[in-house]
């Protein structure tokens, strides 16, 4: 059985802040749940998945945000609890829906994550999605550890459901990627078919209807203000003259800060923890009693605002700061040492900074980025495309996958990038604002996910485009989740479609599509060539599952090779930047142990020095 | 209870998360409070791996420049990487089997001299423990258990409140059953090999 299935109430269990989220929702009966994978959030889907393959909870992997945000509300309206689980900038692709969703409401209890990411450790952006509480009037609310992560998620849809409202989860990197000791509590029964009463006159969002349920909206607010203002997620703890705001993973910093600087009997501190609607009369009475107040958030300065404006409304003149010269900053995410430093400076505690290794007459340690698997095919296709288009000036727009770490050099194969999809619809513009050839990548997630209208968009106002979508099978960076046009049987698993990139490319009416096979280099090449020759939109798809999957399902049937003495060391060989490769002794050489039998670097080699490195057999 | 913070750097691959999971267990079942956080963005594509353990009475599981009682690391160029983690005092244990740099093998970058790292490390830090722990996890029986020789090592110097029976029995039940006989080996390899140091 899963563990996070396990019905054992007051056992302790270590647990990933994810998959404590993914508990609380089976604890809270959750009984439909949908995601597209985005880290840092992706382990909180996957358990869903793999507790859906040994119980009635439903999940899926949807094609993108928008498409998982909808297929919960459905649920949510017909009375099933549902949750819709995404990174922050998924949100933005599910903000169409949400928007609308909060005039519309739910019948069942939803809940939306939305996992930030200070510091954008594997994102685009580090915006902060507690503005979309302030956009949409939806109630947000945000844990500061593991263990309240899990108890949030049961909080948030009993919240939803007294106000028939969704509600957003929201947290950052560190409490999806913390783990500890959780202890487990009660499951509630699922409830797992559900009914659809019809309503259109709340439900159809025609005009006349939204301008009624818009004044609903508003009432719920106020209700939901209510509920706020007594919320136990808004803890204030100590009396101390001197205020400390803070939330999420910063109360956990706070905390530490106060004990490591020995000032518990001087401050009081707020951890609000249902940041949207604040609770303003809360808000008033803690700053009453405070000489001095600080505000310790990550990301934008949402509640040092809100503050401000509370302590104005009751015409409180007490300094209350948090962004700035000298305290914090927007910028990426917060350390315990920082909050310490910042706390002392501010209130005037004299402190002494630990003392790090000084580093300055260390060498210099050879950097490490995370490169493309040897063997990956990508690399393929990057070299056949970069030959395929030499002597031509070209724009690479690229998208968000492996595949996107091809902008590191030697490859240097990317060029502009703003978002998921965003391959497609910045390649038809480059195309008409210059007179390059713009070849755009994109892999096959996300071609589902948002890269078709775009390619619509080329096909209709007649871009001058080349399209490569690098087909491996599967989403591969987010750790190989399932997309529409994976094949589910290699994962044992029955009852689903597949959609075939070609066919919906040539659907779509795409003039001209050819299909390579990247390990195939020459054809590769020359299909590429004639591809990009082509005026108008011209579709490549390169096909070649993904070899770190492969590897995982036991299908990676590749050889290793090895440079012979042939090589006359031209190191050609080394412009596709393969991990199997090295240098000893001047030689270039493979790592057997890493090589994957790709033989591109065969392919290569003008010498024809790379040989498998054992010789075929000869069939007997 | 004192709080001990244990950060642990790796390169994707070399079971960095597998040594703090067993950590953490093993204070679970030693009734220890304990925080941990990870950071593996694109693990699987040989990137950098760092992990924290932080043992005892505190909320926050990451740990600030210069705040590390102990440094763990599966690769000496990471160790050496992650140095400012540490301060005068800081218990410095490492593999000295290096995994190069793709940068390195491709000769646009030049890997730390394994001695001068370590005179520098000793010199700047409060102890350090190095030797090859790639050697003793295949003496072990299987390179993948690296991990464990070096938490032999870390439970050796008792500088982390459990006791090797407490990591032994996570090993035992929790780490893949075709493997646990090679992991306990490394362990209690490791865990000689630092007391001979
Ligand atoms: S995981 Fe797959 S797609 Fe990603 S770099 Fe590795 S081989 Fe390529």
């Amino acid at each position: 059985m899963h563990k996070l299935l396990t019905d054992r109430a007051g056992e302790k269990m270590l647990l990933l802040g994810n998959e404590a989220i993914a508990r609380g929702a089976i604890e809270a009966g959750v009984a439909f749940t949908s995601t597209y994978p985005g880290t840092p959030s992706s382990e909180v889907s996957l358990s869903f998945f793999q507790m859906s393959q040994e119980s009635d909870l439903y999940f899926e992997y949807s094609t993108n945000e928008k498409v998982a945000l909808e297929v919960a509300a459905a649920a949510a309206n017909c009375g099933l609890r549902s949750m819709a689980v995404m990174k922050h900038v998924g949100l933005n692709v599910a903000a169409d829906p949400l928007m609308t969703l909060a005039y519309v409401g739910v019948k069942g209890g939803m809940v939306v994550l939305t996992a930030d990411d200070p510091f954008m450790f594997s994102s685009q952006n580090e915006q902060d999605n507690r503005y979309y509480g302030k956009l949409s009037g939806l109630s947000v609310i945000e844990p500061s550890s593991v263990q309240e992560a899990k108890e949030l998620v049961f909080y948030a849809f009993e919240v939803s459901e007294q106000l028939q409202e969704p509600v957003i989860l929201r947290t950052t990197t560190r409490i999806n990627h913390s783990t500890a000791v959780v202890t487990l509590g009660p499951i509630r029964p699922r409830v797992v078919k559900g009914e659809f009463k019809k309503d259109p006159l709340n439900l159809v969002t025609v005009p006349a209807v939204s301008r009624k349920l818009h004044v609903k909206l508003l009432k719920n607010i106020e209700k939901a203000r209510t509920i706020s203002e007594t919320s136990p997620l808004n803890i204030l703890e100590g009396d101390g003259a001197w205020g400390i705001v803070c939330n999420g993973i910063s109360h956990a910093y706070v905390k530490d800060a106060v004990k490591d600087l020995d000032i518990s009997r001087k401050v009081r501190i707020l951890r609000i923890g249902f940041s949207h609607p604040m609770p303003g009369s809360w808000i008033k009475q803690f700053l009453k009693g405070c000489q001095k107040v600080l505000v310790v958030e990550e990301g934008e300065p949402y509640m040092e605002e809100a503050v401000k404006a509370f302590a104005q409304e009751d015409g409180n003149c007490v300094k209350i700061r948090g962004k700035g010269e000298g305290l914090f900053s927007p910028l990426y995410e917060f350390d315990p040492g920082m909050v310490r430093e910042r706390i002392a400076k501010y209130f005037g505690i004299p402190y002494q900074k630990p003392v790090s290794v000084d580093v300055s007459d260390a060498p210099e340690v050879p950097d490490r980025p995370p490169t493309l698997c040897a063997g990956c095919s990508h690399r393929a296709t990057y070299y056949a495309v970069k030959k395929a288009a030499e002597g031509i000036k070209t724009i690479y727009p690229t998208d968000i996958g492996c595949y996107t770490l091809g902008v590191l050099p030697p490859l240097s194969m990317a060029d502009f990038l703003l978002c998921m999809g965003s391959s497609t619809g910045t390649g038809g513009g480059f195309s008409k604002a210059t007179d390059r050839k713009v070849i755009s990548f994109i892999g096959d997630s996300t071609f589902f996910h948002s890269g078709i209208p775009g390619l619509i968009n080329a096909i209709f106002n007649n871009h001058n485009l080349t399209l490569v979508i690098l087909n491996n099978g599967i989403t591969a960076m987010t750790g190989h989740q399932p997309h529409p046009g994976a094949d589910m049987s290699l994962l044992n698993l029955s009852g689903y479609g597949r959609l075939d990139i070609e066919n919906v490319v040539k659907g779509l009416g795409v003039p001209f599509v050819t299909k390579i096979k990247p390990y195939k280099v020459n054809k590769s090449i020359e299909a590429i060539r004639e591809a990009v020759r082509f005026k108008g939109v011209s579709v490549v798809i390169s096909e070649e599952m993904c070899v770190l999957y492969a590897k995982s399902l036991g299908l990676a049937k590749g050889k290793p090779f090895r440079v012979t003495e042939k090589c006359k060391n031209h190191r050609d060989c080394l412009t596709i930047a393969c991990p199997a490769f090295f240098i000893w002794e001047g030689k270039v050489n493979i790592d057997p142990t890493l090589c994957t039998g790709c033989a591109v670097c065969a392919q290569i080699c003008p010498e024809n020095a790379i040989m498998p490195l054992k010789a075929k057999k000869n069939s007997a | 209870m004192d709080t001990t913070r244990v950060i642990i750097v790796a390169v994707g691959g070399q079971g960095n998360l597998l040594a703090s999971k067993v950590l953490g267990e093993a204070a679970l079942l030693a009734n220890i409070p304990i925080h941990m956080s990870e950071i593996h963005g694109m693990a699987q594509r040989g990137g950098v791996v760092e992990s924290t353990v932080i043992f005892g009475e505190a909320d926050s599981a990451i740990i600030s420049d210069g705040e590390a009682d102990v440094l763990m690391g599966f690769e000496p160029s990471e160790t050496l990487r992650a140095l400012n983690k540490c301060n005068a005092k800081t218990l410095v244990i490492t593999n000295l089997s290096p995994l190069m740099p793709f940068t390195v093998n491709i000769g646009k970058g030049v890997y730390p001299n394994l001695k001068l790292l370590q005179d520098l490390i000793r010199k700047k830090t409060g102890k350090l423990i190095a030797f090859n722990a790639t050697n003793i996890a295949k003496e072990a029986g299987s390179i993948m258990a690296v991990n464990m020789v070096l938490l032999g090592a870390l439970i050796q110097t008792s500088t982390v409140p459990l006791t090797a029976d407490h990591v032994k029995t996570i090993i035992r039940s929790k780490t893949k059953k075709a493997f646990s006989d090679i992991n306990l080996k490394a362990f209690e390899l490791g865990f000689s090999a630092a007391a001979r140091i």
